[in-house]
This record gives structure tokens, C-alpha cells and sequence, in this order.
């Protein structure tokens, strides 16, 4: 059966559709240009689950759950679920960590750089360029033989590990749900101010998540793949997904009064640029080492990968990190030791880049 | 003259830059990519179509597909 959503046309009404339904999160209560963040989500899920004490982003957003479900779903649906794993997976977990290292400074994956964008944040284009610049690097490691080896096919329950911790994270927010003005509820945290406090409610936030991640994981949307193709190999399709996901998120944010253009007090936001561009250069050659955007290593992972999921996990761990050690940037600037974690992450990143690269035969 | 491109287990971009080289290497001729995600699957066939090759045939094997690209 033709693949519409991996189409042309299939890509662009993917990418539209999560414009559309990021603009509307932020109407319906996530916080300003965060519609859908999967770095500053998962680092909220970070945050509920007491890795990290940073008490204005902890919560259990359903949009990630969503996100592996609906892939799941979509995997199950069209034969498409393909349980593999065992490509240099600490390698991949350490990636992970890095780019959620790397996002943090910046404040947010490229999903959320777009939004920004889109929502009229000038500070995001140095973090867009930035993201570009380490994808570039990434295509030149590529180029001269980078590869993280073969996945090997595996066991279905390699595939349905990473769904089934999502799954218990859905069912620990059942049991404790969110208390008003409570900072705990049971086991999982939940911010009483800060943006973990703003979010849509669980149901829409978790439909939205089961329907981009059904469409998201037939279209294969990828925004690191949407410029590594375009330097790579001169190609425009998945880029097509991305305009797409910023002009809508505009139009919408135009309909409803949220675009709001600027430089300076943008929600969420610094504008350091020089960190903006350098935390995004890191996330974006961890991305790119790691063949996927975050999203999409939520949808690869939802069809099975295992070493999708391990990036997942090292992207929370990360985001632990990052609030521990005083790493991630805050609306007044970068993080005490942001600007050390951003060069150590680069040096580790290119080390990676520059070590493993061979022929294949 | 027909070459294999083995890109099974590896994952993006690696399928379509082993695919590209291998067609500007041959310009013309019959390429068998052998992949085993229908992502890889479509990367390659457009990176086929782009190139000005024809993707011939795609057998399914097992969790396997064979894409045969042909240039004259």
C-alpha cells in the first residue's frame, strides 16, 4: 500500500498538524511558545520523577507518552514494528545526554526553536542557526565513514520495553494524580508554579501525543533530517514537514493573539546568542551522530528501536543532570557551569565523531 | 553488471549515502539495496528517483526488502 504520509504532500499536512495542534497546547494551557517541547518535556518528566529538584519544571507530560503510543500504534497498524538494537548503545545513551545538555542551554529541542520562531521569539534563530552549524558538522563526520555500527533484529520485548516504561509512568499519574497547590502527590512531583505548572489537561495533552505520534512515525517527520538531507544530499522532502510546522504554528498564533515579536522577555527565553547558538551547535551534533531530532527518536522508539529508546533515556538522565549541576540556562541567562557543560559536550561529541568512523564492507 | 549495497541495521543517512555513492560510482548499470526498515526503504527509493534511477522492483524477504534500481 502507498505511504500518503510519506508523500510530498503527506509530510507537509504532518508537519502543518503539529504546528496547528503546538500553537493550540499553548492556548489550551502549556507554556508560552512550548506547545510541544520534547527536551523541555522530557525534562519535566525528569522532574516528576524527583531525578532532578528543580521545582518549576516537574511534570509528567502526556504529549511524550502520547508520542511513543501513537508510534506504536502506527508500527502495529502498518507492519512496521521491527524490534532491533545493539548499534553502540552507550554511545547513543551518551548522545542523548549531551543534546538534552546542549537543548537546556538553549532552552528547548528544535521542535520548540520553530515554535519560538513562530511565535515571534528572535532569539530562537540563533539556536536554529546553531542547531544547522552542528548538523553540518555532523554530515562531515558522516561524510569521511562515521557510523555507529549494525543494529541486530531482536527479542519483541526489546521493542516494548521503552512503551511499557511510558506506560507506567500513564498509570503512576493515574494513581497520584495532581493535587491543586500541592507540590507531591504520592511519588511524582508536580510544579505549583513555573512552566511546569502551565499544561494542558492530561486527556487533550495525551490525545494530541497519540495523534502526532501515529502521523509522525508514518511520515518519518524528522527536523535534523529535514537539513542533514538538505546539506547531504541536496534533498527538500522532509524540510517540506518543517516550513510547513512553522507557518502554521504562526498562522494560528496570529488567529489567537500569540504572536508576539521580539528580542527580550520572550516566554521561556534568553538572549545570550552566543549560547543560544553554541548549546544548539552540541544538540544538533548529537542529533545528527544519533540519525534523528528528539521526536523523531520517540517514534523510532515507539516502532521498536531499542537504541532509539536508550537516547531517550540518556536524554532524561541528561536533563537530571543539567538541573543538578547548574547546566541549563533560565530566563535571566545561561547556568553557572552552562558554558563549561557546552565545551566539554562539544569535545566529547567530536571525539565520538572523529573515533568511530571506518568503511563499511 | 549488478553490485549489492548491504544497509541493513544501520540507520539514517547511512542506507541513502551508501546507495548515492554506490550509483555515482556506476552512473549506469543495476544496484540490489538491501534494507530492513520501510523508512530506509523509502529514503532509498527517492534518493533513487532523484538521481534519475529507476527503482525496478522491491521484494519483500522475511523482514528484509531487496530494492532493485536500474539505469540504462
Amino acid at each position: 500500500m502507498r505511504n500518503f504520509l510519506a508523500s510530498r504532500w503527506g509530510i507537509i499536512c504532518v508537519g502543518g498538524l503539529i504546528g496547528v495542534f503546538a500553537a493550540l497546547l499553548q492556548k489550551w494551557g502549556n507554556p508560552g511558545n512550548m506547545g510541544i517541547c520534547v527536551a523541555c518535556f522530557e525534562r519535566d518528566i525528569a522532574g516528576a520523577v524527583g531525578l532532578h529538584r528543580a521545582h518549576v519544571v516537574q511534570y509528567m507530560r502526556p504529549e511524550i507518552l502520547g508520542f511513543v503510543f501513537g508510534a506504536l500504534i502506527a508500527a502495529f497498524s502498518f507492519r512496521d514494528f521491527r524490534p532491533r538494537a545493539g548499534s553502540a548503545p552507550i554511545v547513543r545513551f551518551v548522545l542523548g545526554m549531551w543534546a538534552m545538555i546542549g537543548a537546556l542551554v538553549f532552552l528547548g529541542c528544535p521542535w520548540r526553536a520553530m515554535l519560538r520562531l513562530a511565535g515571534g521569539d528572535g532569539t530562537a534563530i540563533l539556536g536554529l542557526l546553531g542547531l544547522v552549524f552542528g548538523i553540518f558538522i555532523g554530515t562531515k563526520f558522516f561524510r569521511s565513514g562515521f557510523t555507529l555500527g549494525r543494529e541486530a533484529k531482536s527479542y519483541r520485548a526489546v521493542g516494548l520495553l521503552l512503551p511499557g516504561i511510558m506506560l507506567f509512568f500513564l498509570v503512576l499519574m493515574l494513581i497520584f494524580p495532581q493535587i491543586q497547590g500541592e507540590p507531591k502527590s504520592g511519588i511524582l512531583f508536580y510544579s505549583v508554579k513555573g512552566p511546569g505548572a502551565q499544561h494542558a489537561p492530561l486527556l487533550v495533552s495525551l490525545a494530541v501525543g497519540l495523534l502526532v505520534g501515529f502521523v509522525a512515525q508514518r511520515s518519518r517527520f524528522c527536523t535534523m533530517g529535514a537539513f542533514r538531507d538538505l546539506i547531504l544530499f541536496r534533498q527538500t522532502h522532509l524540510l517540506g514537514g518543517v516550513v510547513a510546522l512553522i507557518l502554521a504554528a504562526f498562522a494560528v498564533n496570529l488567529l489567537v493573539g500569540q504572536f508576539h515579536p521580539g528580542f527580550v522577555d520572550q516566554p521561556v527565553a534568553h538572549n545570550q546568542h552566543i549560547w543560544n547558538f553554541l548549546g544548539m551547535t552540541l544538540a544538533g551534533l548529537a542529533f545528527a551522530l544519533a540519525g534523528g531530532c528528539p521526536g523523531r527518536q520517540l517514534f523510532m522508539a515507539g516502532e521498536g528501536d531499542g537504541d532509539a529508546a536508550l537516547f531517550v533515556l540518556g536524554m532524561i538522565v541528561g536533563a537530571a543532570f543539567s538541573h543538578n549541576f547548574g547546566l541549563a540556562s533560565s530566563p535571566a541567562g545561561v547556568g553557572p557551569y552552562g558554558i563549561q557543560a557546552v565545551f566539554l559536550g562539544l569535545t566529547v561529541c567530536l571525539a565520538i565523531g572523529f573515533f568511530m568512523r571506518r568503511k563499511l564492507a | 553488471m549488478s553490485k549489492t549495497v548491504d544497509a541493513r541495521g544501520l540507520s539514517c543517512p547511512q542506507p541513502v549515502l551508501m546507495s548515492m555513492e554506490t550509483m555515482k560510482k556506476m552512473q549506469r548499470g543495476e544496484i540490489v539495496v538491501l534494507v530492513d526498515t520501510q523508512a530506509s526503504r523509502e529514503n532509498v527509493s527517492r534518493a533513487a528517483q532523484s538521481q534519475g534511477w529507476e527503482v525496478k522492483e522491491i521484494r519483500e524477504d522475511g523482514d528484509e526488502f531487496h530494492l532493485y534500481i536500474t539505469r540504462e
